[in-house]
């Protein structure tokens, strides 16, 4: 199975996001704690997306993409045409330290690793396309 | 979306969370918590009994309190958290850093305890 959404970069589109996702994987039978794990994961990349790369401009579009193999795990991937928001070569401070600063970000790139098996980054039809993998026990 | 009320019981502030935090909402849980701080209430308790989903905005809102509110000796309690909002609480320790209760006497009794 294969699910894509398209949306525009705008935070109050979080929301539709979520419910793509959920929907899109009602019927694996992902335990519920999981599954809004797995949620919060893309509602993170997108959001850091939408901040970072596309400064939350509702013109700019992300494409999500949704492919579930018969293989144990799902994939999920996030195409853009921004600048490139590679979370492998962010350093995440200490916890320590953001509560010292009294920093409010800093948190969403840990949970995203935190969750998700795998997150790699690659070029296709000169678009950057963020693979975040989940095996599913 | 989410929607907040405040209400005052027994000299605490409790701020009740309703619906979902995430990057476009967590500004209005920020004001709430600066509001209760800037009127002077020397216990704050969370009412999470509604809040249905939290991503790291909310998180970061409550984690940037943290040092604030023990230097100024206001305790700040989270009650009432369904397992699925506690859980991304926990993914990265923050439960531990936190004030989290399962209910409203609980919290009421530890910021009791706490502001001692």
């Amino acid at each position: 199975m294969s699910y894509q959404y398209n949306i525009g970069c705008s935070l109050s589109n979080l929301k539709g996001i979520r419910e793509f996702v959920r929907s899109s994987l009602k019927d694996q039978q992902v335990p519920e704690i999981e599954m809004s794990a797995i949620v919060l994961a893309l509602d993170e990349m997108c959001s850091n997306l939408m901040i970072h790369a596309h400064h939350c401009n509702p013109d700019h579009m992300l494409e999500l993409h949704i492919d579930i193999p018969a293989t144990g795990k799902l994939i999920f991937e996030i195409v853009d045409d921004g600048s490139l928001f590679n979370i492998n070569d962010f350093h995440e401070p200490e916890l320590g330290n953001l509560v010292h600063q009294k920093r409010k970000g800093g948190l969403g790139i840990r949970l995203v690793k935190a969750i998700m098996d795998s997150v790699e980054y690659l070029k296709r039809d000169e678009k950057n396309v963020c693979r975040l993998i989940k095996v599913i026990k | 979306m989410v929607h907040i009320k405040r209400l005052q019981e027994d000299g605490a502030d409790i701020i009740s969370v309703i619906g979902e935090i995430d990057a476009s909402s967590s500004i209005e849980l920020d004001l709430a918590i600066a509001k209760s701080v800037g009127e002077g209430f020397k216990k704050i308790l969370v009412d999470c009994s509604a809040l249905e989903y939290i991503s790291s905005a909310g998180l970061g809102v409550f984690m940037s309190y943290i040092e604030e509110l023990k230097d100024k000796n206001i305790p700040m309690v989270l009650f009432g958290m369904k397992e699925k909002v506690l859980n991304t609480f926990s993914i990265l320790g923050l439960a531990e850093l936190l004030h989290i209760v399962p209910t409203k006497p609980e919290a009421k009794k530890l910021a009791d305890e706490l502001s001692v």
